[in-house]
């Protein structure tokens, strides 16, 4: 419900500001043959493996996989976060090659900024865009913090905000300078049912109302096929994509329909089945 | 109003406690001036000028001072948290450099200096430096990874990064260490002041130390009662305010 007010907000702001919200340019990536590993005390882990692939313009991937299959250390390597060990992203056939603006991450735990508070939070990676008046950043900042439903906590600390209100936050923050690729790291994993299913419905709304290039990392099966237009099932040691399914519902999907149950029970069964597959080679 | 009634008749209490032990007359009153003496001592003080004259020379040094080693030690400390070179070298010995009791280093400073205010002034740079290094070396490795990774996606880098990310992140370390920085600078200027005596302006110290060698006693309980009576004003207007925006932002308990 919000989501139509604020576009209708944007399309009232001045024209400067309506036009920094008129682009709309989400990215094509492209990952070919991304490895990578890591040192441990116990040995080298090969986080990933070789790993492929495509993501189309405004399309939304999730991976899906037990922790520590290397579906974060893969989102990290997209921001430009980490460096492969092998292998290239490209974001409209450029490859990454350092974290940039064009690519915001949304982070499991609360990366808001404490010393600030919500609309500074909102205006920290806007203040660092160049070509944008004082009033347009803030014109820019309001626009998002309604998008998400937190106009009336512009000036509460972090501290102040639920579970829920913070990962809306840093989901404004990561939107307000307008990334081309939005990639989320099992953002809602530490939050409640409830706020959680209210979430999916805002995200899907706010994804159609701002469309990106979405790469969501989860480990949870409903959560994957609630959102994705693809769900990517990631095995792990070594890291690789094992199997993928479309889901090809219509939106806005509902967490709790018959449909969706039953493509995140094929699902599942095929994750489960991979662990099978594993314990078998590992006898 | 309720716990400043409360404090209030706490500290009546303790003068009345002070002015019987006074009348009851167990030690000598050379010893052990009565509440009264003391007030008159201070009235004189006041009204002929030595009073605001000391307490204005000692800020001047203790000002001077601290703000030097605030001036130094913030960048050392961020170098010290940076470059592992640092760390190891003037991270060590600001670690060592802060166990050692500003006092000590008097006789450095009069063998140095001479009787002078170059030698006060080294002193208190001395008491505070070495814990604002540690306090901004603490403060900014303990910055959570996670905001350096966030402020990295959102563009931000290099001094902008140390600007408005990780000495932001630091502030409650950082205004910790400068409040023991001033706790420091406060004693060892104290101890110079004794130690130190010369002719360039009379400090609240040197009132202290001269109250001694007429042994007069009001003079140094009344001087005494001042030093802790600065302390606790600095406190309540320039760190409380401070201390309590922190806590107001970043949600922690203000016990």
């Amino acid at each position: 419900m919000f989501v139509t007010r604020a576009i209708r907000l944007g399309s009232k702001a001045t024209s400067s500001v309506s036009e920094e919200l008129r682009v709309i340019a989400p990215s094509k990536l492209a990952i070919e043959d991304v490895s990578k590993s890591f040192k441990t005390g116990t040995g080298v882990v090969q986080a990933l493996d070789r790993v492929s692939l495509q993501v189309g313009e405004g399309e939304f991937v999730c991976l899906v996989g037990a922790s520590g299959c290397g579906k974060s250390t893969l989102l990290n390597i997209i921001a430009g976060l980490e460096k492969p060990d092998g292998g290239n992203v490209l974001a409209d056939g450029k490859p990454v090659t350092s974290p940039g603006r064009e690519r915001l991450v949304m982070f499991q735990e609360p990366a808001l900024f404490p010393w600030l508070d919500v609309f500074g939070n909102v205006l920290f990676g806007l203040k660092l865009k160049p070509n944008l008046s004082k009033k347009n950043r803030h014109d820019v900042a309001k626009y998002y913090l309604e998008l998400v439903g937190l106009s009336r906590f512009e000036h509460a600390n972090i501290h102040e905000l639920s579970g829920g209100m913070k990962q809306r936050v840093s989901l404004a923050r990561a939107l307000a300078p307008n990334p081309r690729v939005l990639l989320m790291d099992e953002p809602f994993a530490a939050l409640d049912a409830l706020t959680r299913e209210q979430l999916y419905g805002d995200i899907q709304q706010i994804w159609k109302a701002r469309r990106k290039t979405i790469v969501f990392v989860t480990h949870n099966v409903r959560e994957a096929a609630c959102l994705g237009d693809r769900v990517l099932l990631f095995s792990p040691h070594p890291g690789r994509i094992r199997e993928e399914f479309p889901v090809e519902l219509p939106r806005p999907r509902d967490i709790n329909s018959v449909d969706l149950a039953a493509h995140a029970t094929q699902i599942t069964k095929a994750l489960k089945s991979l662990g099978k597959a594993e314990v078998t080679v590992a006898r | 109003m309720k716990r400043f009634l409360l404090a209030a008749a706490f500290f009546a209490v303790l003068l009345l406690l002070w002015e019987a032990a006074f009348r009851a007359r167990i030690w000598s009153p050379v010893l052990l001036p009565s509440p009264w003496q003391v007030a008159s001592y201070l009235k004189n003080a006041a009204v002929d000028g030595t009073l605001a004259k000391a307490t204005v020379i000692t800020m001047r040094r203790l000002l001077a001072g601290y703000l030097i080693g605030l001036v130094v030690g913030l960048p050392l400390g961020l170098l010290t948290a940076r470059w592992k070179l640092f760390r190891d070298t003037i991270g060590t010995m600001a670690l060592g450099l802060q166990t050692l009791p500003s006092v000590c280093w008097v006789p450095l400073a009069l063998l140095w200096f001479g009787q002078t205010e170059a030698a006060m002034l080294f002193v208190v740079v001395m008491g505070t430096l070495w814990s604002v290094v540690i306090a901004t070396d603490t403060g900014v490795r303990n910055v959570p990874p996670i905001y350096r990774r966030a402020a990295l996606t959102m563009g931000s880098k290099r001094l902008h990064m140390w600007f408005k990310v990780i000495l932001p992140a630091a502030l409650p370390f950082i205004v910790s260490g400068m409040k023991q920085g001033w706790a420091f600078a406060w004693r060892s200027l104290m101890a110079a002041e004794i130690f130190v005596t010369i002719l360039t302006g009379f400090g609240l110290g040197q009132l202290l130390h001269y109250g001694r060698e007429l042994s007069a006693m009001d003079q140094v309980i009344a001087i005494m009662l001042v030093i802790v009576v600065i302390g606790l004003l600095a406190d309540k207007i320039f760190f409380s305010p401070i201390e309590t925006f922190l806590h107001r932002r970043w949600g922690t308990s203000q016990a």
